[in-house]
């Protein structure tokens, strides 16, 4: 379904403008041109910040922390196996997927581990990434409270996906 | 702040693969760099395709016409836009997309509502209030249709692969109504704090 969601929006998208008998040529240009020149300025962004993820996640730091966590988590009924998920949701979508990618191939798709991860991947996103690639990318050097009120956010999200998988299946 | 988190990673990710003795560090230090790299030139054809649909919606008047109709729920999210302010359009876009799980496309709208939103903030470089709660709505992200994860699940031979939808559209929604009433909450308690 979603195979065809991006082309019927595009579609949708055009109809209207010809309909409204605009110049659609110039404007779809107008819209490239400020994108090539958005990219541009976010390059030296995005390359700061995944350089420094990527530090992170390669030393392996989070997987082994979560190791330490276990005795705690067990006592809370928090399955252990999606930790390394919740720690690094945050952090980076890209290592993320590659840890529900683990976690789907090592417990199956449709154990609870598994619809668990796959709930906490789907209702949550990157916070640190997207502080650092919203805010850098527009010069914001005080974040006040953003990344408190996000990293409590995703704690929440990850809670609930916990809940409730664990209440609807 | 950014300047601690940024240093902050690094730093750990150096020491602890010293710690361990990774002999690899300065090739995960170039692999990073490539990464980089690689997202950035995705992400231009992203941007262009998107951007450029984006302003044939703006010019024949469409993006005015969604953000109208979704003017008076995001004016009551977003109490510091006026009304008819452009970012509400890259907003709502922004929102549409995370919804449809479709996050490649939300975010050059993102990137978009985030400028305009530093212009109402007299391009001051410090964080407003409305875009705070745009990150937040963000990460605690609204998901309808989970695009990859469904995909993912797929690809590890699941027989069901869309049954975690209805778990992870509670789980979303709730967890962003939570998260934006404790972005509000913060909100009163700084402004407390830093006047």
């Amino acid at each position: 379904m979603s195979n065809y969601l991006i082309p019927a929006i595009v579609a949708i998208i055009l109809i209207y403008a010809i309909s409204k008998k605009i110049d659609i040529f110039d404007s779809f240009l107008h819209g490239v041109k400020e994108g090539i020149k958005t990219s541009i300025n976010l390059f030296p962004t995005i390359f700061a910040m995944i350089l420094a993820i990527t530090l992170l996640t390669q030393s392996n730091i989070i997987n082994e922390l979560s190791s330490y966590l276990k005795p705690i988590f067990d006592k809370l009924n928090f399955p252990i196996e999606t930790l390394p998920l919740a720690i690094l949701r945050p952090i980076s979508g890209s290592s993320s997927l590659a840890i529900l990618n683990d976690i789907l191939g090592k417990y199956g798709p449709d154990s609870l581990i598994g619809r668990i991860a796959s709930v906490m991947q789907g209702s949550t996103d990157t916070t640190l990434y997207i502080i650092g690639l919203y805010f850098s990318s527009i010069g914001i050097k005080r974040i006040r409270y953003s990344l408190l009120v996000g990293l409590l956010a995703d704690l929440i999200s990850i809670i609930l996906s916990v809940l409730i998988v664990s209440s609807l299946f | 702040m950014i300047n601690y988190i940024w240093s902050l990673f690094i730093v750990i990710g150096i020491i602890y693969s010293i710690f361990k003795g990774d002999y690899n560090l300065t090739n995960n230090l170039l692999a990073g760099g490539n990464k980089a790299v690689d997202i950035i030139i995705n992400l231009i054809p992203l941007m262009c395709l998107w951007l450029g649909i984006m302003k044939i919606a703006e010019d024949s008047g469409l993006l005015k016409i969604i953000s109208q109709k979704l003017s008076k729920f995001i004016k009551y999210i977003f109490p510091e836009i006026p009304e008819g302010n452009e970012a509400i359009g890259y907003i709502s876009s922004n929102i549409v997309m995370n919804m449809l799980g479709l996050g490649n496309a939300a975010t050059p709208f993102g990137l978009k509502a985030m400028m305009e939103l530093k212009k109402l903030n007299q391009n001051r470089d410090i964080a407003s209030r409305s875009m705070i709660t745009f990150l937040v709505i963000n990460t605690s992200s609204v998901t309808i249709i989970p695009t990859t994860v469904i995909s993912l699940r797929v690809l590890n031979g699941s027989n069901n692969a869309s049954e975690i939808m209805t778990a992870t559209i509670i789980t979303s929604f709730l967890s962003t109504f939570i998260a934006l009433l404790l972005d509000r909450l913060f909100y009163y308690i700084w402004r407390k704090h830093h006047v």
